[in-house]
């Protein structure tokens, strides 16, 4: 377990890092992204241009260049390129607002997810599994924007029953977060019900030609045993790991959820930095993503151990 | 003896795509307390349809069940869902094929021999189910069993696995133990001690015992009688001496030559039936061994009933049209 931290740690820096030269080349490679001539705005004098690629580093070397943003990004000073505005000040303020939204709509998509998916496979063929599937393939396909105007639509402008965006912090008032938030959960947990009742499923279905399923029953478990605790059971250990991943990846902001709605979290707020083409929001806003993304990765691979004895931690594969 | 457990004219049939497939065919027998009746036959005979279809196993929208199944006063095969239930594993408990995979990977094998206690006694802590666990675990000879309790399978190797799994069958000290090739997945030291493991508990606790098997190698180390499967239907059915002495089906015949004898000389090939089993399907008429019998004649395009033709022999039944002479004439010894 210790070496197997250690090392999941060596791993992490590396993607990290592997991904923020990735991400500086990228930006340093596209056209028209000049940081020093959108800076100095439409009249600009080459003057002015020279004096802020002189100010700003922008005539280093790149390899200086990176080590310099990298240095600002970890110590909290850097100032994105348009607004000069504290990048990190600006990421802290909207982890209420994308964590708010990504841990209650994976609330909201593992419950119903595993319950659409259980009551799917058990009652696989007839009209339940039917009504979920629709459900569920409509839930896929439902493009979020589409999904947020129909929402906004009836629940907001029609009947008034809910805000229509906007972020309240937890700590000012509960229900009023709640209300707020209640669309935008639903919203983005909708596809990913959608997604792990079918995945669910069809593990559920495979589990039950299992040899084990069958001595279950052999022994005289009721229906509803076999059914959860060997049928479902074995077939969670999948869910863990998109659930892991999936929130990994979403922390780092749901930019169209996040847009719609009004959250001002970290997805809009990357939003915001790539139309502007700002390079170190897009930077910090990516490490984390990525640290999330990578941190999950591993909490995956540790659940695994723990559902799986067969699972050793930091062992090759038999 | 009076019977334990009576089957009469069993009827399996699958609705498939291809039709119905009759996977077992007017299958009759009896068992009595004590008894190994062994269950013989290729894949696909429908000798492991039988066995599940007494633990209700089988049961499916798709299945058509017919026939009876009496344990005792019960008729397995009518009886409601909780009755199946109770009766599965408490009364009637079955050990399978492949003990790599018939214990759930995720739990200890304590817990899963527990797991079977306290589903039938509901008055069982824990605590105490566990402990019955690792007695059972001591009974079927797994050595530090207090310790060995608390493994995963994938611990086990695979004929201690087969020992827990026969441990978990004897869990509630059931009046009837089916055994599905409880020794096909096993390298063959281990299976004669499996069979042994059998053998004694049947002996020791009077357990009537059903041995599915396609290896007659294991049949006469360990059964009193002999029901020999094709196709879904029993084409033979004798005590262990009538089959092996006197065989009188052409199929049984077949069986038997294809066993490795260390008391003759060694043949250059072992002897095979020719052929391969008929599609469940599309079974010829009449016989369904025909296509595949060297003895075939006219008629045998008539399917031929399961009677007794030996006169001293009243319990040794078969569906052959030979007739005795030269059935004895023209065996292969």
């Amino acid at each position: 377990m210790g070496r197997f931290i250690v090392r999941r740690l060596i791993g992490m820096v590396a993607v990290l890092f592997a991904v923020s030269v990735l991400t500086f080349l990228i930006f340093n490679v596209i056209p028209s992204s000049d940081p020093a001539q959108r800076m100095a705005g439409k009249a600009a004098t080459p003057r002015l241009v020279a004096s802020i690629n002189e100010e700003w580093g922008f005539d280093d070397p790149l390899p200086q260049q990176y080590l310099t943003m990298m240095k600002k990004v970890f110590s909290g000073d850097l100032i994105s390129y348009f607004g000069q505005e504290d990048v990190d000040e600006r990421i802290v303020e909207g982890i209420p607002a994308t964590f708010s939204l990504c841990l209650g709509a994976a609330v909201i998509w593992m419950f119903f997810g595993i319950l659409f998916g259980y009551l799917s496979a058990i009652r696989s063929g007839g009209l339940l599994d039917r009504a979920l599937t629709i459900v569920a393939v409509t839930g896929i396909s439902m493009p979020v924007p589409v999904l947020a105007a129909f929402f906004l639509t009836y629940l907001t402008y029609k009947t008034e029953i809910f805000p229509s965006g906007g972020f309240v912090e937890f700590g000012e008032s509960p229900l009023e977060w709640a209300e707020h938030l209640i669309l935008p959960w639903v919203t983005l947990a909708i596809l990913y019900v959608g997604f792990y009742s079918r995945v669910l499923r069809s593990n559920m279905l495979d589990a039950m030609d299992e040899d084990y399923v069958r001595t279950a029953r052999a022994k005289g478990l009721s229906e509803h045993r076999v059914m959860t605790r060997h049928v479902l059971r074995n077939s969670l250990v999948p869910i863990v790991t998109l659930f892991g991943l999936d929130v990994g990846a979403l922390l780092g902001g749901a930019i169209v959820v996040e847009g719609i709605f009004s959250l001002n979290g970290i997805g809009q707020y990357a939003f915001e930095a790539l139309k502007n083409q700002d390079l170190p929001p897009i930077m910090a806003i990516v490490l984390f993503g990525a640290f999330f993304i990578v941190l999950f990765n591993t909490l995956v691979d540790i659940a695994y151990a723990f559902l799986d004895p067969r699972v050793k931690l930091g062992e090759s594969a038999q | 003896m009076s019977a334990l457990l009576s089957v009469r004219d069993l009827r399996v049939g699958f609705a498939t795509e291809g039709g119905l497939l009759q996977a077992v065919d007017g299958v009759s027998f009896d068992l009595a307390a004590g008894e190994v009746l062994a269950i013989v036959g290729e894949s696909g005979s429908g000798k492991s349809v039988t066995a599940q279809t007494i633990l209700g196993l089988t049961r499916s929208p798709n299945a058509r069940i017919e026939g009876s199944a009496r344990l005792d006063e019960t008729d397995l095969l009518a009886a409601d869902d909780e009755t199946m239930r109770t009766t599965r594993g408490d009364r009637v408990a079955m050990v399978f094929q492949d003990p790599m995979t018939s214990f759930n990977p995720v739990y200890r094998i304590g817990a899963q021999i527990g797991e079977a206690i306290r589903a039938h006694r509901r008055d069982v802590s824990r605590k105490e189910a566990r402990e019955r666990a690792v007695e059972l675990l001591d009974s079927v000879g797994i050595s530090d069993a207090a310790r060995r309790v608390d493994s995963y399978p994938h611990e086990f190797s695979g004929g201690m696995r087969q020992r827990a799994m026969i441990a978990m069958a004897l869990a509630l000290e059931p009046e009837v133990l089916i055994a599905d090739e409880p020794t096909t997945a096993l390298d063959v030291t281990v299976q004669a001690q499996i069979l042994q493991l059998i053998e004694q508990l049947n002996r020791e606790r009077g357990l009537a015992t059903i041995l599915i098997t396609h290896d007659l190698g294991v049949v006469a180390e360990t059964a009193d009688r002999v029901l020999v499967m094709y196709a879904g239907r029993v084409v033979e059915e004798g005590t262990l001496e009538e089959i092996f002495y006197d065989p009188q089906h052409p199929y049984t015949w077949g069986l038997l030559g294809s066993l490795t004898r260390l008391d003759r000389e060694r043949p250059e090939r072992l002897p095979q039936i020719g052929g391969a089993p008929p599609s469940l399907l599309d079974l010829p008429a009449g016989c369904s061994f025909r296509p595949r019998c060297s003895y075939a004649f006219d008629r045998c395009g008539e399917l031929p009933s399961l009677d007794a033709r030996l006169p001293d022999a009243p319990g040794h039944l078969d569906r052959c049209w030979l007739d005795l002479e030269t059935k004895r004439e023209r065996r292969p010894t």
